[in-house]
């Protein structure tokens, strides 16, 4: 589509390759997320246009874009969820689809039917159901390990409650919780942050930095260019197609801003760079 | 008083009956609870509205109906994923036409059909339970313990999906195949209560008794279980008013859970309309309830 924007990306993952940050140990592309020609087409309209990425453990990242910039598109895409996408994405430099056992998704919270009858052990569980064999019930440990992670979001109290009944935080938690209990290497969130309380937020931002400190990818889509901006370490800016990828300071430039949302970008978003 | 009940129950074709009565009352309410959760309550209508075709198709050839009748379900769910992956068509009008013809086409066959055969159009329409046959009471045994085993066996994976689908689609399970399999359970449980209830009226069996529990309960087992006894109580009152009054099967036993749907809506300690703190004011309870109404709108 944009024949200036592939040098672009291009140029990027090999920054990101060669010459990324100095701190990072684990920078080979291997223990990574490579993301390469992702396209997403829904019938005529392109909503992704060859996405390159090369994601690295132990950092915060956030997706950010305007609305309908492809920012849980890309998401998606990364997982298989969307059937319309082509490009591949590996991890250990094998198809991550292959991998799904490694991955938690939570997805957005107005997706969801809360009034669903079940109660907040039982959506904890869920994260469980991978690691049982089909077939069989779920194990002491499963138990357990959902128990300590719904312990770890603070909703231990509200295990028997039925999620309808449940504050809009407190029903991100339950799916933070779920999360945990899969105990997964990537973490996938799609806005997370939506709608949710001062107590919640707090929680989450301190479970996303315990996992990015123990090693783990944790991708945040977030549409909000507000304070919480702060919060993360890389970003990847996208507009259909990615406009910019790095860390936090290197992305928040008023061209990138620009390029990513047009006349319309929040002027706080600069200054949190 | 008992006397009136037990003694029908002398009669074999009242036992036959009874068995398949507590049968698809079990089955309808535990598969249907899947149908309330996703909102796909239209499914099951399309569903029993197109096994028809394949019914009489089987009929025709001299086959087992009640395998024509499976396929014909199967492949009408089929064809509305295909319309709605092909076409912009949504997924609601895609069942809408897909069971629309295939109703069509299914009372055309069978019309035609009757004109040389001793077939009745109306107890596959609305039932006729106290017709069941000694084979037909062993399908439908057959046909429930599958159901309820693989319900059972799946449990914690069908939870997750119908929950969830993209949440448990990203932790590896294989979705496509959760849904085929559900669709499956659907159309055997349509297809084990055609005799019962018949193709028209199989919905009320499916949807109101889990719809009822979910008023009363809050976990999705429990759901299932509190609507398997709503289910049960329904089909055997309705087979026991289908004896005394000759009525159709069907219409019988969708009245009784109808009447019990409306009781939880009024009464339920947690949903219901009558037990909600604001009917404590003066005003009348219809008026209030009928302005909540307008205001909605």
């Amino acid at each position: 589509m944009n024949p200036i924007a592939l040098p672009f990306q291009a140029n990027l993952v090999q920054q990101l390759n060669v010459s990324g940050q100095v701190e990072q140990t684990c920078m080979s592309s291997s223990a990574s997320i490579a993301i390469s020609q992702l396209s997403v087409r829904y019938r005529a309209v392109e909503a992704l246009h060859n996405i390159n990425l090369l994601i690295r453990p132990g950092r915060l990242v956030g997706i950010f874009g305007p609305n309908g910039a492809g920012k849980s598109t890309l998401l998606k895409a990364m997982l298989g969820l969307i059937p319309n996408a082509s490009g591949s994405v590996t991890y250990h430099n094998k198809p991550l689809m292959q991998q799904l056992d490694k991955v938690a998704y939570v997805p957005q919270r107005s997706q969801i039917d809360w009034s669903y009858p079940a109660t907040v052990w039982d959506v904890v569980m869920m994260g469980r159901v991978q690691k049982t064999d089909w077939f069989r019930r779920f194990s002491v440990i499963s138990r357990r390990v959902a128990a300590a992670a719904l312990e770890r979001v603070g909703m231990e109290k509200y295990r028997d409650r039925p999620i309808g009944q449940l504050s809009g935080g407190q029903q991100q938690r339950v799916f933070l919780a779920r999360a945990l209990a899969q105990e997964p290497e990537i973490f996938c969130f799609d806005e997370p942050l939506a709608g949710i309380d001062q107590k919640t937020q707090e929680v989450v931002f301190e479970i996303f930095h315990e996992l990015v400190a123990a090693g783990k990818f944790v991708l945040v889509v977030n549409h909000d260019l507000g304070e919480t901006i702060a919060h993360f370490d890389d970003l990847i800016l996208l507009n259909q197609s990615l406009v910019a990828y790095g860390s936090r300071q290197q992305v928040l430039t008023q061209e990138n801003l620009y390029r990513a949302y047009g006349g319309r970008v929040l002027f706080a978003a600069g200054e949190a760079a | 008083m008992w006397e009136a009940f037990l003694e029908p129950l002398s009669y074999e074709f009242m036992q036959r009956s009874l068995i398949v009565a507590v049968l698809v009352g079990l089955i309808c309410a535990v598969v249907g609870s899947y149908l309330m959760v996703q909102r796909l309550a239209l499914l099951g209508d399309a569903i029993s509205h197109s096994v028809l075709p394949g019914l009489a198709i089987a009929f025709m050839i001299g086959a087992n109906i009640f395998i024509g009748a499976f396929i014909a379900g199967v492949l009408s769910t089929m064809a509305i994923a295909w319309i709605r992956a092909r076409s912009p068509i949504k997924e609601d009008a895609a069942m809408g036409i897909v069971f629309s013809a295939c109703f069509a086409l299914g009372i055309t066959l069978i019309t035609l059909i009757q004109r040389d055969n001793k077939i009745d159009l109306n107890h596959f329409l609305f039932g006729n339970i106290l017709a069941v046959s000694r084979p037909e009471v062993w399908q439908t045994a057959l046909i429930s313990a599958l159901v309820l085993v693989v319900v059972v066996l799946l449990y914690k994976e069908l939870l997750f999906y119908t929950f969830d689908p993209l949440g448990a689609q990203a932790a590896g399970l294989p979705t496509n195949l959760l849904n085929f399999g559900l669709m499956l359970l659907i159309a055997l449980t349509i297809v084990a209560s055609m005799k019962s209830v018949g193709v028209i009226l199989v919905l009320a069996l499916l949807i109101t008794p889990g719809a009822t529990a979910y008023l009363l309960v809050s976990r999705l087992h429990q759901v299932m279980i509190i609507g398997a006894g709503i289910g049960i109580f329904s089909s055997i009152s309705g087979m026991y008013l289908s004896y005394f009054f000759n009525l159709p099967s069907g219409p019988a036993i969708v009245l009784v859970v109808s009447g019990l749907f409306v009781l939880a809506l009024l009464f339920s300690p947690t949903h219901g309309v009558l037990t909600q703190p604001q009917a404590k004011s003066g005003e009348s309870m219809v008026w209030r309830e009928l302005k909540g109404l307008i205001r909605r709108h």
